[in-house]
């Protein structure tokens, strides 16, 4: 008898179950059918309803909580404030993910276009990214590897990571976001929900920002 | 309207004139006292060791010793939540149907002291005189066993020159728990300590609570630490009036 | 269990060293007193975080009751994504796979996020012992890792150590003599050390928070990016994961992902979180194989009390709510899994009678309960816990019991009003010698535990039901 065998037979019978449904394609239906009297019941967790301005007033505010740099910009002004952004942060050459809208990038700033290798991830000292969609309740961005995002070490490796977040792209809350999720992980695309620069508190639990990936995270909302 | 007494076996023995305070003031308010002499234990000490076996046979016995009681009135949050919570677990634990059937309908009749004053006689001034200044210890079988709120609190607050000075991270477990006390001796020590320090930082002259079971570890590390604080039990100081009062004989050494 | 484990010192007696450690007791107070706040101020801003934590408690319930089905569900996800999944039985097959996979992937060294799981089973110790380095990367694991300790704490693991002793052992073991015990400066060193870990080494090893069955997708939940690190940089990544990790849908992460952070580091979200499914072309690990752990928890599937602990999320509240935890700190309950969730699911998941003392490890007041996430009934566990140390002690019994004769007594005595007052009267005479003034201060034998600390008041002349004679 295999482990797999093994195990499958110890919780069922721990669970007294009488048939042995070994089959893959039985135990997907008996969880659809599971899945459908759903343990969430009528979901009485559900956060009210937010307005949109509210909403990307909660994430400037979130954002900031998260020692997060926020700015809120028209669509006409993005590309100067990614300027400001980077000069005033001494960034000279920035890592591009693919599908980068390049109407929003000033011009001046020295572009590395991300080529898959290890290579093309150090030499920039930030990178620039759109995202997936942001949570206005605890101030995360997502990134699903979508158009402008990158693969995941893009936003990773840098020591400055600029996220550009489009206004119809916030959400109120993290049902909210788990829902719009829903597609991109059932197509097998990876997530990454990132809020604020990374932190420990190991040391005498003393708070310290940065530690591996983007020690300071800047998030410009387009409005 | 009759209450039955429950008085838990250390009230009995160790502590009577927590029960003594209780039966006088239901009786000053008019109520109908009697005591099912027939009365032991309700099985806690051995349900929380893990001898559930022995529990179960205590069980059985409250419920037919009480069978008869149309109200139980115990001065205890733990030994209450016995009755209450555990009763109905042990009942099913041993696929006892009928004794699970007479569990809940003892345990809807039994009712801790605080309690039963404020929610059930709606009443929070009993016409109390106690001159002291008191801190309060929530013990966690009535902070969040059987959920007796603020009852207590409002009792107190109701008492004529009582003095209530609130208690630093009140809602930190004493350290008795029962055989816990004795198992694990050092880390016991080791909340008592803490424990004390609070209330003795309070300044009070008395400490209260609604179990004697931790007022009996929190007593014994006062009167251990020469601090002079007495622990009383919540019925003494209702009990009390100027006429007659009760815990204040109550010395610590 | 994995024959690297060490034997087990009775809680009682473990817990009598660490309350002695001063250093010990003060971090222990300030960390968990300190998350206590920030837990307490996120998780009461939401009027329903009662709601959510039922919610969990129905997921993490169905899911136990459905185990085997949401499992194949997985196998297949996972599986379809281009991922490949193994089961291992217990500590020693998990760490014989991780270790050939490892092995074939032509690597000698991995970097490891923090895994709970994998220090369950030993992981590290088997892979050197079968020439492989392994490399921790979250802050506190590589502090432990240094030192060649174990963690004190799910969540804080190196919080027995103070600064200077972590500014040391850094200038001893990652060459920079130059450090100052600023944890700012102290933390980047580490940045420093670990970078051309995670961009040199070719396996990465984990564990999972969660794991979606429907979807096949994976969840790493963590703060310093060491997991990102770990989780996209290597061509092969092994993840360790308990069997009881499995939640049944992608929706159900709207509850966890709430429930997680506000009840571990206080957070409304952590900084950093994962979620990967199988291999994606283009980004990340080329390689993906998941490790499904049974090593004792198919057993405590059994027990259908004690099962809930498997309903764990591994947030930590209950450590940090714990007065007894406060006070002795991880190492006291000899086990990975400490505080009042270990004090349940480590006696389940190994041999009952080898921690017996762990289920007595508590006073049960209650403190862990009103903090879990998902509502597991800590104190139950412990009394039902208790109620099986008791019968095992009697199916073995020939030696000398006195507690269990103690209580047989107690229980006879109380069977019987009559015998209960003569048990009474022979307090009132056997306390005799002890009493001065009203007081005993000293008891012998078995009692000498209760006032080797504090006064016994001693036993009054009238018991109540003889006042309640005399006056009626």
């Amino acid at each position: 008898m295999s482990s797999r065998e093994a195990i499958l037979g110890r919780i069922r019978a721990a669970i007294s179950r009488e048939e042995a449904a070994t089959e893959a394609t039985e135990a997907a239906e008996a969880c659809s059918g599971a899945g459908e009297h759903s343990s969430l019941g009528e979901r009485s967790y559900l956060a009210a309803e937010v307005l949109p301005h509210e909403r990307h007033d909660r994430l400037v505010e979130m954002l900031r909580d998260c020692r997060a740099q926020v700015g809120r910009v028209s669509e006409s002004g993005l590309a100067a404030a990614v300027h400001r952004a980077c000069q005033a942060r001494g960034i000279e050459r920035v890592l591009l993910p693919p599908g980068f809208p390049e109407n929003w990038l000033p011009t001046g700033l020295s572009l590395v276009i991300d080529d898959g290798s290890t290579a093309s991830l150090t030499p920039a000292d930030g990178v620039i990214s759109t995202c997936s969609l942001a949570i206005a309740q605890t101030g995360t961005i997502v990134l699903d590897g979508g158009i402008g995002q990158g693969r995941r070490a893009l936003t990773l490796i840098p020591d400055y990571h600029l996220c550009i977040v489009e206004a119809a792209r916030v959400v109120n809350s993290v049902p909210d976001a788990i829902e719009k999720l829903e597609s991109a992980v059932a197509a097998g695309s990876p997530l990454t929900f990132i809020s604020g620069p990374s932190a420990t508190s190991d040391i005498e639990l003393v708070r310290v920002e940065g530690v591996h990936g983007p020690r300071h995270l800047e998030v410009l909302i387009v409005e | 309207m009759q209450v039955s007494l429950f008085v838990p076996c250390y009230v009995d023995t160790l502590f009577p004139e927590t029960a003594i305070a209780m039966t006088r003031l239901l009786e000053r308010l008019g109520l109908e006292v009697a005591f099912p002499q027939a009365q032991t234990c309700c099985g806690q000490m051995h349900f929380n060791t893990g001898y559930q076996r022995e529990a179960l046979d205590l069980a059985r016995r409250f419920v037919d010793v009480f069978a008869g009681s149309e109200t139980i009135v115990v001065p205890s949050a733990s030994c209450c939540g016995m009755v209450r919570e555990f009763y109905p677990y042990l009942a099913h634990q041993h696929d006892d149907v009928a004794l699970a059937t007479a569990v809940e309908e003892v345990a809807v009749r039994t009712f801790e002291l605080s309690e039963f004053l404020v929610q059930q006689l709606d009443i929070e001034d009993v016409g109390a005189y106690y001159p002291h200044r008191v801190t309060y210890h929530p013990t966690c079988h009535s902070l969040r066993g059987i959920s007796v709120g603020d009852a207590p609190l409002k009792l107190l607050r109701a008492v004529r020159g009582l003095e209530l000075v609130p208690l630093g991270d009140a809602e930190s477990c004493c350290g008795f728990g029962g055989t816990f006390a004795v198992k694990n001796t050092d880390t016991s020590t080791a909340m008592l300590t803490d424990k004390v320090a609070n209330v003795v930082a309070t300044r009070a002259e008395v400490c209260v609570a609604v179990d004697n079971s931790c007022l009996m570890q929190i007593g014994g590390g006062l009167s251990r630490g020469r601090t002079s604080i007495r622990t009383v039990h919540l019925a003494q100081i209702l009990a009390s009036t100027a006429e007659a009062a009760f815990g204040t004989t109550h010395v610590s050494v | 269990m994995s024959r690297f484990e060490l034997p087990v010192v009775p809680f009682p007696q473990a817990a009598k060293v660490a309350l002695a450690d001063s250093q010990l007791r003060r971090n222990l107070n300030k960390a968990t007193s300190t998350i206590r706040a920030k837990r307490k101020a996120v998780t009461e801003e939401l009027p329903y975080w009662e709601e959510l934590r039922e919610a969990g408690r129905r997921i993490k319930q169905e899911t136990m009751r459905n185990l085997d089905r949401y499992l194949l569900q997985l196998e297949e996800q996972v599986t379809a994504a281009g991922g490949t999944v193994h089961w291992a039985q217990n500590a020693d097959e998990a760490n014989e796979l991780v270790t050939k996979l490892v092995r074939d992937a032509g690597a000698t060294r991995a970097m490891k996020v923090k895994s709970l799981t994998t220090d369950e089973i030993c992981l590290n110790d088997a892979l050197q012992a079968a020439g492989v380095e392994a490399i921790e990367t979250d802050l506190a694991e590589l502090i432990i890792q240094l030192a060649g300790e174990t963690s004190s704490h799910i969540l804080v693991p190196a919080i027995h150590k103070n600064r200077a002793e972590i500014r040391e052992l850094f200038i001893r073991t990652l060459g920079e003599p130059d450090l100052t015990d600023d944890p700012s400066d102290l933390t980047d060193a580490a940045r420093r050390y670990l970078r051309k870990t995670f961009m040199d080494t070719t396996v990465g090893i984990s564990g999972a928070n969660f794991a979606v069955a429907e979807t096949g997708t994976i969840c790493v939940v963590e703060s310093e990016g060491n997991g990102r690190m770990c989780l996209t940089l290597p061509k092969t990544l092994i993840t360790v994961m308990g069997i009881e990790k499995v939640v049944p849908r992608w929706q159900h992460m709207e509850v966890f992902l709430q429930l997680l952070p506000r009840s571990s580091t206080g957070e409304r979200m952590n900084p950093y979180t994962s979620f990967w499914t199988g291999v994606h072309n283009g980004d990340g690990p080329r390689e993906f194989h998941l490790v499904l752990l049974d090593n004792g928890r198919t057993k405590v599937l059994e027990d259908e009390v004690g099962r809930d602990a498997l309903h764990c999320i591994r947030c930590s509240a209950c450590l940090n709510v714990c007065p007894v935890y406060e006070r002795t700190g991880g190492h006291a309950y000899g086990s990975v899994y400490p505080g009042p969730i270990g004090a349940v699911l480590t006696p389940q998941l190994r041999e009952l009678a080898a921690y017996d003392s762990l289920p007595y490890a508590s006073t049960l007041c209650g403190a862990c309960y009103d903090a879990c996430p998902v509502k597991i009934d800590i104190p139950r566990l412990l009394v039902h816990l208790r109620g099986k140390v008791v019968v095992g002690r009697q199916r073995k019994g020939l030696r000398f019991d006195g507690e269990a004769l103690a209580m047989r007594l107690a229980a006879r005595a109380f069977a019987s009003p009559k015998r209960y007052e003569l048990a009474q009267a022979l307090a009132r005479v056997g306390q005799l010698p002890f009493v001065h003034d009203g007081v005993i201060e000293a008891l012998p034998a078995y009692l000498r535990s209760w006032t080797v600390s504090r006064n016994l008041e001693a036993v009054p002349k009238q018991s109540f039901r003889q006042w309640w004679r005399s006056k009626k």
